[in-house]
C-alpha cells in the first residue's frame, strides 16, 4: 500500500502562536482517515497547508507524492476539499457552483452528481445567497463527492447537516471507500469517524498524540469490567492491575489496562465471577482522556 | 389601529439609528441651494448680467436638458434652475434608499422578525420609515425656505422651493416602499427604485430638451419634472404641489396594499430559480471573475459615459462665456483664445474621468481581497486552478476595465460636444485620444492595489488611501502652493494636458513602467505568501 498523505514534524506559526508544532500525518492510499482533535488544535492548519494554502515554516509535507506548495495545481487536480466554513457566491446558484468547482478539478461525474442531489435532497436552482450553512456545506460536498478525484480532503463536512442528511454523508462515504478513494477526515463528531474511519490521529496543540486503527488505540487504554461475584471482594483493592475500584455489596466496577487483562481474569476466577460485563474503551474515552490532559495543563 | 402599533416608538429607533446618515443628507440638500444662491448673488451683480446668463442658458438644450428650463432672470429663480431639477433627483434617491434601508433591508436581515414578535403592529415598520423619509423631505425643504429668505430672496419663492423639494420626497418615499414590497433582496428593490428615478427623470429630460419639438408634455408625467412646473421665483403656480401629495397618497395605498398581501420576509415577486447547471462560459476561473465582475464595469462604464455626456453638453458654452466676459477672454487669449479654453475644459474633464477610472480599477482588484477575506478564494484555489490565473483574472479588470471606460466615456463626451459645434468625428478622436493618455498614470493605481495585495493584503485599502491623496494634489496642491516634489507623487501630474499642451511619450512611458514593476511585485508576493484563513 502507498501513501496518500505524508507528514512529519510540521511546524507552522503565525507570529507568537505554534499553531502546527511539529505534526506528524501518514494517510494510507484508499483508507478514510479520521483527523480528530479540539477546535484549535491544528486540524485545519494543517489540512491548508496540504492544499498550498500555506507554507509551513519547517518539516516535511508531501500528498499523492508531490509537494503539496509547489506542485499544487497539478496535485488539485486529484483531490477534492469541502471546507468546513462553506461560503458561495451570492449571485450563483448551487448547480453552477457544483459544476464551475468540478470543471476546475478533473472534472464531474453527472451521473454521481444527480444522484447526490436527491440524495441531500439539494435545489441546485437557488442562489447561493439564498442557501442555509448547511445547504451550503451539501453544495460542496456534491460538488466534491461527484468530481473525478482520487483524494478527498473534508473538513468536518457535517458540521451544518441535519441526523438524516449526515447518514446520507456516511453512506457516501462507505461508497467511496469501496471505490477505493481516499478520505482525510476532520471532525470532532466521534460517532461519524468510529463509524467510517480505517486509521485515525488525534491531534492536539499542533501535535499528533495518538495514530492507528482504532483497536490499536483501545488497546492502549483501558477496559472497563462490571462483575458480580459470589465472595466479599474486598481483596481485590489489594491487585496493583485494578483501577478506579468500586464495591457495592458483591458487584464490582473496575479498569484495567488491556494488557493486564488475561491476568486480572485468572484472579478474578476464585471470586466466584456469577456475571461478567466488559466494555472496550469508547473512542469518546480515548479522547477525553487527550482532553482532560490539555485542560491539566493549560 | 392596533397593526400600527409601535409606529412611533419605531420612528425613535430609526432616527436613533439614521441621525447621522439623514443628518448629512438633510443638510447637504438643505445648504447647497442656499449656498448656490449665495454664489449667484456675488457673481451676478447687475440685471444685464443675470439676464445673460438667463439667455445663455435657454438657447443651449444641452443645458436645459439636463438642468431644466430657466424661467426668470432673479437670482432665486436662477438658483431653481441650476439646483431645482438636479437637488430633485438627489432627494428622490434620499427618499427611496432611507425606505428600503428601513424597511426590505430589516427584513432580509432577519431584523424585521425579530421586532415582529414583540408588540409591533404589522404595518408599523412601513408606516416608520414613511413618516422619517416625509419628515426628511419637510426638513430638508425648511432649511432651504429658511435659508433662502435669510438671504432676502422673496419668502414666497423660497417656500415653493422647500415645498417642491418636500414633494419630491413624498413621492419617492412612497415609490420606495412600493419598490420594498416586490423583492426578496434589498439590492433588487434598491434597483428598481433607484430605477424608478432615473427613469423619472430622463422623462423630464426629454420633456424639457424636446420643449420645441412639442414634447413638453413628458415633463408633465414626471414628478421630478414637476419641480420647474411649479416655478418657484417666477410666478409660482401653487396648484401643482397637489400633484406630489396626489401621487404620493396613491403609491402609498398601493404600497400597503401590497404589504398586507404577503409574508414576511417574502416579495411580491417570488426569488427566481437560477440555472440548475453552469454554463459553458463558467468553467474557469477567468469565467467566474467575468460573472462577478460584469455588473459593477456595466455600471460604472455607463456612469463613466453620463459624466462624458454632461462635459460634452457643457464645453460648447465654456468658450461662449469668454464672449461675454472681455477681460478672461484677454486672459485665454495667451493660450489660444476660445479653442484654448475648450482645451484646457476638456483636459481637466478627462482628468476627473480618470480619477474615477482609477476608483474602478481599485474596486476591481480589491475583489481579490474581498474572495480571499470571505473565504471563497480558497474554494478556487483548492481546485487546479494556478494562483497567478485566479489573480489575473479579476486583475484583467482592473487593467482593461479603465481603458473600456476612458474610450467609452472620452466618445460620449467627443461626440456629444461634437454635435453641438457640428464636428463629431473630428471631436470624438481628440477627445478619446486626451482620455486615452490618462491610462498609465491609472494603470499605476491599479498597480498599487495589486501590489498591497499581493504583499501586505491587511494593508489593502490603503490603495484608497492613495486615490485620494493624488486627487487632493491634483486639485488643490497649487492653490495651496505645495512644494512640487509633493505634488510629482501623483501619477497624473505627469500626465501631459491633452489637447492643452502637446504630446510627451517619455513620462507616459515611465508611468507604464512603474505600473508594470507593480504589478508585477503584486503577483510575485501573492504566489509566496499564504492565503488568509478569514
Amino acid at each position: 500500500m502507498s501513501t496518500a498523505i505524508s507528514v512529519s514534524s510540521v511546524v507552522k506559526t503565525f507570529g507568537q502562536t505554534r499553531a502546527l508544532d511539529g505534526l506528524d500525518l501518514e494517510v494510507e492510499t484508499g483508507e478514510v482517515h479520521g483527523f480528530l482533535g479540539p477546535n484549535g488544535a491544528g486540524k485545519t492548519t494543517a489540512i491548508r497547508v496540504l492544499l498550498g494554502l500555506l507554507r509551513h515554516d519547517s518539516g516535511h509535507a508531501s500528498l499523492l507524492g508531490g509537494d503539496p506548495w509547489t506542485e499544487a495545481t497539478e496535485l488539485h487536480r486529484r483531490l477534492a476539499y469541502v471546507p468546513g466554513d462553506v461560503m458561495l457566491w451570492p449571485n450563483l446558484t448551487g448547480g453552477e457552483v457544483i459544476d464551475l468547482l468540478g470543471r476546475l478539478r478533473g472534472g464531474l461525474d453527472q451521473g454521481k452528481r444527480k444522484r447526490l442531489l436527491e440524495r441531500f435532497d439539494l435545489d441546485p436552482t437557488k442562489k447561493g445567497r439564498t442557501y442555509s450553512k448547511g445547504n451550503r456545506q451539501k453544495v460542496a460536498l456534491v460538488a466534491a463527492l461527484s468530481s473525478n478525484v482520487e483524494l478527498l480532503i473534508l473538513d468536518e463536512p457535517t458540521a451544518g447537516l441535519d441526523p438524516l442528511m449526515e447518514a446520507e454523508f456516511r453512506n457516501s462515504i462507505e461508497e467511496d471507500r469501496v471505490d477505493g478513494r481516499t478520505v482525510l477526515l476532520a471532525s470532532h463528531i466521534l460517532a461519524e469517524v468510529e463509524a467510517l474511519c480505517d486509521r485515525i490521529s488525534i491531534v492536539r496543540r499542533g501535535r499528533t498524540v495518538e495514530s492507528g486503527t482504532l483497536s490499536e488505540l483501545r488497546h492502549l487504554t483501558r477496559t472497563t469490567i462490571s462483575a458480580e461475584l459470589a465472595v466479599d471482594p474486598a481483596p481485590l483493592a489489594d491487585l496493583a492491575s485494578v483501577h478506579d475500584l468500586r464495591i457495592r455489596d458483591h458487584r464490582v466496577d473496575f479498569e484495567v489496562e488491556s494488557s493486564d487483562l488475561g491476568d486480572v481474569l485468572q484472579r478474578l476466577a476464585p471470586f466466584g465471577v456469577r456475571s461478567l460485563v466488559s466494555h472496550p474503551p469508547t473512542l469518546e474515552e480515548l479522547f477525553m482522556r487527550h482532553y482532560r490532559d490539555e485542560q491539566a495543563v493549560s | 389601529m392596533s397593526s400600527l402599533a409601535g409606529t412611533w416608538s419605531l420612528v425613535r429607533f430609526v432616527l436613533k439609528r439614521d441621525r447621522l446618515r439623514l443628518g448629512v443628507w438633510i443638510a447637504i440638500l438643505g445648504l447647497v441651494p442656499v449656498g448656490t444662491a449665495s454664489a449667484f448673488a456675488g457673481l451676478y451683480t447687475t440685471e444685464l448680467s443675470r439676464q445673460e446668463l438667463a439667455a445663455t442658458v435657454a438657447s443651449n438644450p444641452a443645458m436645459v436638458a439636463f438642468l431644466g428650463p430657466v424661467h426668470a432672470s432673479n437670482i432665486g429663480a436662477l438658483t431653481a434652475w441650476r439646483i431645482g431639477t438636479l437637488g430633485s433627483l438627489l432627494v428622490a434617491l434620499m427618499a427611496v434608499l432611507t425606505m428600503i434601508r428601513h424597511t426590505r433591508d430589516e427584513e432580509e436581515t432577519g431584523r424585521r422578525e425579530l421586532l415582529g414578535s414583540t408588540v409591533v403592529g404589522r404595518n408599523a415598520p412601513l408606516s416608520a420609515a414613511l413618516v422619517v423619509t416625509v419628515a426628511a423631505g419637510l426638513a430638508i425643504g425648511m432649511i432651504l425656505a429658511g435659508g433662502l429668505v435669510g438671504l432676502e430672496l422673496p419668502v414666497a419663492g423660497a417656500v415653493a422651493y422647500g415645498l417642491g423639494f418636500a414633494g419630491v420626497a413624498i413621492v419617492f418615499a412612497a415609490i420606495g416602499a412600493i419598490a420594498a414590497q416586490l423583492t426578496e433582496g434589498a439590492a433588487a428593490a434598491r434597483g428598481i427604485g433607484v430605477a424608478a428615478a432615473g427613469l423619472v427623470f430622463l422623462l423630464r429630460m426629454v420633456g424639457d430638451g424636446g420643449a420645441g419639438n412639442g414634447l413638453s408634455w413628458l415633463t408633465w408625467l414626471s414628478p421630478i419634472g414637476w419641480f420647474s412646473r411649479l416655478r418657484p421665483f417666477a410666478d409660482e403656480q401653487w396648484w401643482v404641489l397637489l400633484l406630489w401629495l396626489g401621487v404620493g397618497l396613491a403609491c402609498g395605498v398601493v404600497a400597503f396594499g401590497l404589504s398586507a398581501r404577503r409574508d414576511v420576509g417574502a416579495g411580491v415577486f417570488p426569488p427566481r430559480p437560477g440555472p440548475a447547471v453552469g454554463g459553458p462560459r463558467l468553467g474557469s476561473s477567468g469565467g467566474l471573475a467575468w460573472r462577478l465582475q460584469r455588473g459593477s464595469l456595466i455600471g460604472w462604464t455607463v456612469g463613466l459615459m453620463a459624466i462624458g455626456a454632461v462635459y460634452g453638453s457643457v464645453g460648447d458654452s465654456i468658450g461662449d462665456m469668454l464672449d461675454d466676459n472681455p477681460q478672461l477672454a484677454e486672459i485665454f487669449e495667451l493660450i489660444g483664445g476660445e479653442q484654448g479654453i475648450t482645451d484646457v475644459f476638456f483636459s481637466a474633464a478627462v482628468g476627473i474621468m480618470a480619477i474615477v477610472a482609477s476608483a474602478y480599477a481599485i474596486r476591481a482588484v480589491l475583489r481579490l481581497r474581498a474572495e480571499e477575506d470571505e473565504m471563497k478564494a480558497e474554494l478556487i484555489l483548492a481546485t487546479a486552478t494556478p494562483r497567478i490565473r485566479w489573480a489575473a483574472s479579476h486583475l484583467l479588470f482592473g487593467l482593461a476595465g479603465p481603458a473600456l471606460m476612458l474610450i467609452l466615456g472620452g466618445a460620449v463626451a467627443g461626440a456629444t460636444y461634437g454635435l453641438i459645434i457640428g464636428d463629431v468625428a473630428g471631436q470624438v478622436s481628440r477627445v478619446v485620444g486626451s482620455a486615452m493618455i490618462q491610462l498609465p498614470a491609472v494603470w499605476v493605481l491599479t498597480g498599487i492595489a495589486m501590489a498591497l495585495f499581493g504583499i501586505a493584503p491587511r494593508l489593502a485599502s490603503v490603495s484608497w488611501a492613495a486615490l485620494v491623496v493624488f486627487l487632493l494634489l491634483g486639485q488643490l496642491g497649487q492653490i495651496l502652493q505645495f512644494p512640487q516634489w509633493s505634488l510629482n507623487l501623483s501619477p497624473f501630474s505627469h500626465i501631459p494636458l491633452i489637447p492643452a499642451e502637446s504630446l510627451r511619450v517619455l513620462p507616459l512611458v515611465l508611468l507604464a513602467l512603474v505600473a508594470t514593476g507593480l504589478v508585477a511585485a503584486g503577483l510575485v508576493g501573492f504566489r509566496r505568501r499564504d492565503i488568509a484563513a478569514g
